[in-house]
C-alpha cells in the first residue's frame, strides 16, 4: 500500500524512506470517473448526468459518478473509498484544472492507497462550461475531453517521488542593510552563514547616510550595532573586500567559489587604529575617494569610515607607491605595532558548499551626468543626493556641513524630484523613496543652514508609515513646493538678482505661473537602479532580470523574494526599488523562506523529469542547449545526452525539440499524449 | 406644561425683512408655554460683514448681547439667549466659543465688556429656536398640541450654511434632521433630499442678488436649490433663516426668466408652518407677509370635533 | 483610420480670440513677497495651518461659487504661499466668497479657509485693493458706521445709501422688489437705535488694534 502521509503529489515523509510498491491491479487498470457539478458552474452548462452515462461506457471505466463539489471533503471521500474497495486503480476527475486542484485529487487519490500519479484530471470548467455558452455543445465537449483522460490514465506509469538534502549552510551576497538582516536571521535560527561583501565594509548605502526618514534616527546609530554583531555572532563567516566569482551545483546544493581580494594587511591582527594611515608618505589625500563620493580624496592606504566592520584597513595597489615603484620607506609598516602588515598578499579563492543563497546585492544610483540639461558636472554647485548625504554626516568630507564648493554657505537651495526616474528617456519606473528623502534633505539642509528651500516636484509620494505626517511636518516647516517638473538649470540671469546664482525655472501648476528661483546650490534627486554588473550576477546564480535589470522574483505579489531557480532568494534593492523598512522586511522574509527549506532539509523534485533513451540519442546536442535550467549535460565517452533529475522541473523543451524522440518526459510520453488525443477524437 | 421664558435676540432683520419669523416664532413659543423675551437694548451681532473690517470688534459687538443676557439672570443659573437668524446665531456662539476658550482673545474681549461695566461669566448658552422646539420643548409636545395634521403636505427642510457650519452644536453638521422631525411631527412629510446644507447665496452683503455684484451666481444657487425641491416633488420649502427665506421666496421670477425655468415655490419658516399646524391664527404667524402662500388643496384637518377647514 | 471630421462631436463654440500683445508673465522669484502668507496667518486663528495645504483641491470642490471666483479657494492658497500678493489681494474671489463655511468644514487639513477669505477682505479694504467699482467693500463700510453710530441696522437705509453711492439706476431695477417689502411690512423705514451707543462706541475701540 502506498503510504498516504504525504501530500499526495509523491512527497513522502522525509528522504531515504523506502516508497513501497503500489497496488498491483489484476485484469489490469480500473479507471474511475468524477464528474463534478462544482455547484452550476458545470453543471449550468453541461449535462453532467449524460457524461457520467456515457463514461460508464468507456473502455476500462468502472466507477463513474457525479457530485457537486468533488474537492469537498465527501467529494474526495468518494474517490478514496472506491479505491479502499478496489473498484478501481486510475482515477479520472473531469472538474476545474490542474492548477486548481490537481494537488487536491492526487493527495484524495494517495489518501486511497493508490499512485498519486495514476490520477488525470479533464478540465470540464475552464475549458468547457466557461467558454462554451450552448449547452449541448458543451456536454459533447466534456464527453470527448473525458473519453481522452480516460484513455490516457490507464498508460499512466508508477513514478518514485524523491527528495534531496539540503545542506543546512546559507551563503548570502552582499552586505547592506537587507545582508545583514537575512544573516543575524539565520544566523540566530542556528544556521550558518557565510556574508560575502564586495567592499571592505559592511553597511552598504545605510552607512554613509546621515539621518533617515520618516523618524530623522542617525543612519548609523541605528545600523552600526547591527554590524557589530555580525562581526561577532559565531555562526556568520564575514568575508569582505571579496566578491562570488561562481557558482555551480544545485537546489540544496551548491558550491561557490569566492575570491578574496588582498587588503595587504592581516584580518586576524590589524586592530584598525589607523596608525598606519596617518604614518603614509603622503602627508595629504591624493586619490578619490569613492566612499565620499568622490567629494574628498584620500591615501593610498585608508578606511571608509571610522565604523567600518571589519576595522581593517586597505591598500589600494594601484594607488600605493610601493606597488608602483617599489620604492617607499613604508613608514606604515614601522607604526602598525601589531606587525599586521603582509605585503606579500595575493588574492585566495574560496569554495563552500551551502543549501540556499541569498542574493542582497543593492542598488546604484542613477548618473545624473547622464541628464545634462540639469548641469550636473557642468555647474560646481550642482550635487546629488548621496552626494549631500555626504556632506551632512558628520564623518563626511565637511564634517557635517552644507558647503557650496567655495566654501561658502548657500542661501537658497533647489531640490529637483524625478531625476533619472519617471521618465521615457532613462527610467519609466519611479523610484518609490525619492520623495522621502527629498522632504528629508529639505528638512536637514534648513536646519543646518537656515536657507529657503524649494522642492520641485510631479507627484508627492508620501505612502509608508509615518511618511504623510513627515511631509506635513516638513510643510509646516516653510519649505517651498512647485509642483512642476525642472526642464533643466541654468546659470542665464534674465534679471539682476538673477546674476551669479543658477535659476530653476518652473511651471508652478498649482499657481498657474512658470516661475523663475536663482538658487546657490542644486540637489539632485537621482533615482535607483540596478547595479552595474547585475547581469553577469544574475547569470551566474542562474536566475534572470526584468526589463530595467532588477532581479525577477518569482511572483510579484505572491511570492516577491523567491526565483525561479529553487534555493536563490531575493533581499532589497536589487529586486527593486524600496525604502529601508520595505528592505528589511524582505530580508526578513527571505532568509525565513530560505530557513524553511534548510531547516526541512530536503527538497521535493520534480516527479515527471524528462529522460532520454541513450539507445536513441543521436548526441545532436539540440536539447542540451536549449534546457533552461542547464539540466541536460553531455556525455562524452557515451556520445548521449543525460538528464540530471534533480535540477529538472519538467518543462518538456527538450521532449519537444529532440528531433529523434530520444528525450521524453515522464507522465508526458508520445504513447499517453496519442491516446489522449485518440480519445478526444474517436468522439468528436 | 413648562413656563420657561427665554431671552430672545431678534437681530437685525428680525423686525424687517425676517418679521415673518419673528412674528410666528413668538406666537408659536407662546402657545407652547414657552415664552420669548426680547433682549433689552441688544446691539447688532456684526454678522458677516463685520469680519471683514476687525475679527475682534465683531466678537465685542456679539459678546455685549451675551453679558447683557447674563444681566437679565443675576441669580449665578446659566441662561439661554434664543437666536432665531442663523447669521446673528453663528456670530454669537463664535463669540462664545472665544470667550469660553480663556486664550488672549478672551482676554481683550473681557476687558472690552469691562471698560463698559460689563462681564460673561460662562452662563449665557446661545440657542437656536429649532434646539428649542425639538429638544427642549419636545416633539412629543408639540405632537400632542397639533390640532391640524398637515398630512399629504411634502415638505423641504431647508437648513442653510451657518447652522451646521461651522459649528455644529445640536445636530448633524453634513445631514441634519431636527427640522424633518419636526415637520414629521406636524403631521406633514418631510422630502428627502440632498441640497439641505448647501448655500442659498443669500449671504449678508456679499452677493445677494439684490446688492451684490454677482447676481448671476447667486441666482443660480437658490435657483438650482429650488429646482431639486419641486423635483422631489415639495408642496414647500421651509427655512430657519430671514434672509435664505428672503432669497428664495424674493426673485423666482427673475430666476424663471433667467433660467427657462418655472418657479412658484412658497417658501416659509418652519416656525410658521407649526403655527398653522397647532391651529394659530395666520395673520397673527405672518402668513400675509409672504410673497405666495397655498398648501396642497384636499389635505385634511381636524378641529377638535373633524371639522374641515379649508386651506 | 477615421478623419477628424468623423471623430470629431461637435464643433467649437467660442468666437475667436482678438490678437493682443502679451507680456513675460514669469513671476520672479525677487518680485514676490516671502512673508505673505505668514502675514495672513497671523490674522487668523489656526492660519498658521495654511503652511501645511497640500493642495488637494476640496475646497475648490466643494464651494458653490468657486466656478465664478476668478482664483479659486485652492489656488488662492498657493499663491499666498507662493507670495504673490498682487494676485491675492487683486482677486475678486475674497468678494465672492459668500461665507457658507463649506471649505472649513471639508478641509482634510482643518484650514480654517473662509477666516482666511474674511481676513483678504480685511486687507483688501486696509490696501484698497478691491475691484473698482465694487459694491461690496462700500457696502461693508457702510455697515460698519451704521452699526458703530447706531448699533442695529436699519436695511432699508442701507439699502438705499449703497445704491445711491454706487448704482443709483440699480434703485429703479429693485423698486418694485422694495415697494413690495414694504407692503409686507418687513422694510421698516424708522431708524432703529439701541440706548447703549456710547458704550458700544468704548468697547469697539477698546478692541480695536
Amino acid at each position: 500500500m502506498f503510504r498516504p502521509e504525504g501530500d499526495g503529489n509523491g512527497h513522502g515523509k522525509g528522504p531515504g524512506e523506502p516508497i513501497p510498491q503500489p497496488i498491483t491491479t489484476n485484469g489490469g487498470p480500473k479507471v474511475g470517473v468524477y464528474v463534478c457539478h462544482c455547484g452550476l458552474n458545470i453543471a449550468g452548462t453541461v449535462d453532467v448526468a449524460a457524461v457520467v452515462a456515457f463514461a460508464s461506457t468507456l473502455p476500462n471505466v468502472t466507477v463513474a459518478r457525479d457530485y457537486k463539489f468533488m474537492c469537498s471533503d465527501p467529494g474526495q471521500e468518494l474517490i478514496e473509498q472506491d479505491l479502499r474497495d478496489g473498484l478501481v486503480n486510475r482515477v479520472v476527475v473531469a472538474s476545474c484544472s490542474p492548477l486548481m486542484h490537481e494537488m487536491t485529487f492526487r493527495r484524495a487519490t494517495a489518501a486511497g492507497g493508490q499512485s498519486p500519479f495514476y490520477f488525470q484530471m479533464a478540465s470540464i470548467r475552464e475549458q468547457v462550461s466557461w467558454v462554451v455558452a450552448d449547452g449541448e455543445d458543451a456536454t459533447e465537449k466534456a464527453k470527448a475531453l473525458v473519453a481522452g483522460a480516460v484513455r490516457r490514465v490507464a498508460l499512466h506509469e508508477y513514478l518514485e517521488p524523491r527528495t534531496a538534502e539540503v545542506r543546512p549552510e546559507v551563503m548570502i551576497v552582499g552586505g547592506g542593510i537587507a545582508g545583514i538582516h537575512a544573516a543575524l536571521t539565520l544566523a540566530d535560527a542556528g544556521k550558518h552563514v557565510y556574508l560575502v561583501e564586495r567592499e571592505s565594509t559592511i553597511g552598504g548605502h545605510m552607512a554613509k547616510f546621515d539621518k533617515t526618514f520618516p523618524t530623522l534616527d542617525c543612519a548609523a546609530c541605528i545600523l552600526t550595532p547591527k554590524m557589530s554583531q555580525v562581526r561577532s555572532h559565531p555562526n556568520i563567516t564575514l568575508w569582505t573586500y571579496s566578491d562570488v566569482v561562481g557558482v555551480e551545483g544545485y537546489t540544496g546544493d551548491f558550491t561557490v567559489r569566492v575570491r578574496r581580494r588582498p587588503r595587504y594587511v592581516r584580518e586576524d591582527l590589524c586592530t584598525g587604529c589607523l596608525a598606519c594611515i596617518d604614518a603614509c608618505v603622503h602627508k595629504q589625500g591624493k586619490y578619490t575617494d569613492e566612499w565620499n563620493e568622490g567629494l574628498s580624496k584620500r591615501k593610498p592606504i585608508y578606511i571608509p569610515f571610522p565604523q567600518a566592520t571589519p576595522a581593517l584597513v586597505v591598500v589600494d595597489p594601484e594607488a600605493c607607491i610601493w606597488f608602483k615603484t617599489g620604492k617607499c620607506p613604508r613608514p606604515c609598516i614601522d607604526a602598525c605595532e601589531r606587525d599586521a602588515f603582509d605585503f606579500e598578499q595575493t588574492e585566495t579563492f574560496e569554495e563552500v558548499k551551502v543549501g540556499a543563497i541569498v542574493l542582497a546585492t543593492g542598488f546604484k544610483t542613477f548618473d545624473a551626468s547622464r541628464m545634462p540639461e540639469y548641469g550636473y558636472g557642468l555647474y560646481p554647485n550642482v550635487y546629488t543626493s548621496l552626494e549631500v548625504e555626504r556632506l551632512l554626516n558628520a564623518a563626511g568630507p565637511t564634517s557635517g556641513e552644507i558647503e557650496l564648493r567655495d566654501g561658502t554657505r548657500p542661501k537658497v537651495v533647489g531640490i529637483i524630484h524625478c531625476v533619472g526616474s519617471r521618465d521615457a528617456k532613462h527610467n519609466l519606473y519611479c523610484s518609490r523613496v525619492c520623495c522621502m528623502y527629498s522632504l528629508k534633505l529639505a528638512h536637514m539642509v534648513k536646519e543646518r543652514t537656515g536657507a529657503e528651500v524649494y522642492n520641485f516636484y510631479i507627484d508627492m509620494r508620501t505612502p509608508g508609515k509615518g511618511y504623510e505626517e513627515f511631509y506635513d511636518k516638513i510643510l509646516k516647516e516653510g519649505v517651498h513646493m512647485v509642483r512642476g517638473r525642472v526642464a533643466g538649470v541654468t546659470d542665464e540671469a534674465a534679471s539682476r538678482e538673477e546674476e551669479g546664482h543658477l535659476v530653476i525655472r518652473a511651471e508652478d501648476t498649482l499657481i498657474g505661473s512658470v516661475r523663475r528661483i536663482p538658487v546657490d546650490m542644486v540637489i539632485l534627486a537621482v533615482g535607483i537602479e540596478p547595479q552595474p554588473d547585475a547581469q553577469d550576477v544574475r547569470r551566474m546564480f542562474n536566475i534572470s532580470c526584468g526589463a530595467e535589470g532588477f532581479f525577477t522574483e518569482r511572483h510579484p505579489k505572491l511570492a516577491p523574494v523567491s526565483t525561479f531557480t529553487d534555493g536563490v532568494f531575493l533581499a532589497g534593492a536589487c529586486q527593486g526599488p524600496k525604502d529601508i523598512p520595505d528592505t528589511v522586511a524582505q530580508a526578513g522574509a527571505a532568509a525565513a523562506e530560505a530557513l524553511a527549506m534548510v531547516d526541512r532539509g530536503f527538497v521535493m523534485l520534480e516527479a515527471s523529469t524528462a529522460f532520454i533513451d541513450p539507445a536513441v540519442c543521436a548526441g545532436c546536442h539540440t536539447c542540451v542547449a536549449l534546457c533552461p535550467f542547464g539540466a541536460i549535460s553531455f556525455d562524452r565517452e557515451r556520445k548521449v545526452a543525460v538528464v540530471n533529475e534533480v535540477v529538472c522541473k519538467g518543462c518538456g523543451v527538450c521532449a519537444g525539440a529532440c528531433p529523434s524522440g530520444a528525450a521524453q518526459q515522464h507522465l508526458f510520453t508520445d504513447e499517453e499524449i496519442f491516446a489522449e488525443i485518440e480519445g478526444v477524437l474517436a468522439y468528436v | 406644561m413648562n413656563a420657561t421664558r427665554y431671552a430672545y435676540y431678534p437681530g437685525c432683520s428680525g423686525k424687517g425683512v425676517g418679521r415673518a419669523y419673528e412674528e410666528s416664532l413668538l406666537a408659536v413659543f407662546e402657545h407652547l408655554g414657552a415664552g420669548l423675551d426680547e433682549l433689552e437694548d441688544w446691539n447688532c451681532c456684526g454678522a458677516t460683514a463685520w469680519p471683514s473690517v476687525d475679527e475682534q470688534q465683531a466678537n465685542a459687538l456679539a459678546a455685549r448681547n451675551l453679558a447683557l443676557t447674563e444681566d437679565r439672570s443675576p441669580n449665578g443659573d446659566p441662561v439661554d439667549l434664543v437666536a432665531a437668524c442663523t447669521g446673528c446665531y453663528r456670530a454669537l456662539v463664535r463669540a462664545e466659543t472665544v470667550l469660553n476658550e480663556r486664550g488672549p482673545a478672551a482676554e481683550k474681549l473681557g476687558g472690552a465688556l469691562a471698560s463698559i461695566g460689563l462681564d460673561y461669566e460662562g452662563r449665557a448658552r446661545t440657542r437656536h429656536p429649532l434646539d428649542i422646539l425639538v429638544n427642549e420643548i419636545g416633539l412629543d409636545r408639540i405632537r400632542e398640541a397639533v390640532v391640524r395634521p398637515l398630512s399629504g403636505v411634502k415638505v423641504a427642510s431647508y437648513y442653510g450654511c451657518l447652522l451646521v457650519r461651522p459649528f455644529a452644536t445640536f445636530d448633524d453638521q453634513w445631514n441634519p434632521t431636527s427640522m424633518d422631525r419636526l415637520v414629521e411631527a406636524i403631521g406633514a412629510e418631510p422630502v428627502d433630499w440632498p441640497l439641505k446644507t448647501r448655500c442659498c447665496g443669500g449671504s449678508c452683503y456679499c452677493g445677494g442678488p439684490v446688492i451684490g455684484v454677482m447676481p448671476e451666481a447667486t441666482m443660480q444657487l437658490s435657483h438650482a436649490l429650488l429646482r431639486e425641491a419641486k423635483a422631489r416633488d415639495a408642496d414647500l420649502i421651509v427655512t430657519i433663516c430671514p434672509l435664505c427665506q428672503f432669497n428664495m421666496e424674493g426673485f423666482q421670477d427673475r430666476m424663471t426668466k433667467r433660467f427657462g425655468h418655472p418657479h412658484d415655490m412658497p417658501v416659509a419658516f418652519i416656525s410658521q408652518l407649526v403655527g398653522i399646524a397647532l391651529g394659530i391664527d395666520e395673520k397673527r404667524l405672518g402668513i400675509h407677509r409672504l410673497l405666495r402662500w397655498r398648501l396642497p388643496e384636499g389635505e385634511p384637518a381636524t378641529v377638535g370635533g373633524g371639522d374641515h377647514v379649508p386651506a | 483610420m477615421q478623419t477628424i471630421e468623423e471623430t470629431r462631436t461637435r464643433p467649437t463654440t467660442q468666437p475667436r480670440k482678438k490678437w493682443r500683445p502679451v507680456k513675460d508673465q514669469s513671476k520672479f522669484e525677487a518680485q514676490l513677497d516671502p512673508g505673505f502668507a505668514a502675514e495672513i496667518a497671523a490674522e487668523v486663528e489656526g492660519g498658521e495651518r495654511l503652511h501645511q495645504c497640500i493642495q488637494c483641491g476640496t475646497c475648490s470642490s466643494v464651494c458653490p461659487l468657486s466656478a465664478y471666483m476668478d482664483l479659486t479657494p485652492r489656488r488662492l492658497v498657493a499663491m499666498a504661499r507662493a507670495g504673490a500678493r498682487d494676485d491675492v489681494l487683486h482677486s475678486v474671489s475674497p468678494w465672492v466668497c459668500t461665507s457658507c463655511f463649506a471649505c472649513t468644514v471639508e478641509c482634510p487639513k482643518r484650514i480654517p479657509i473662509t477666516d482666511i477669505m474674511h481676513a483678504l477682505r480685511r486687507i483688501s479694504l486696509r490696501e484698497v485693493t478691491y475691484p473698482r467699482r465694487f459694491i461690496t467693500p462700500v457696502m461693508t463700510r457702510a455697515f460698519v458706521d451704521m452699526i458703530s453710530s447706531r448699533g442695529r441696522s436699519t436695511e432699508s437705509w442701507i439699502s438705499l445709501k449703497l445704491y445711491l453711492k454706487t448704482r443709483p439706476t440699480e434703485l429703479l431695477k429693485n423698486l418694485p422688489v422694495g415697494s413690495r417689502l414694504v407692503q409686507q411690512g418687513r422694510l421698516g423705514i424708522r431708524r432703529e437705535s439701541i440706548r447703549g451707543r456710547e458704550d458700544l462706541r468704548t468697547m469697539l475701540e477698546a478692541v480695536a488694534r
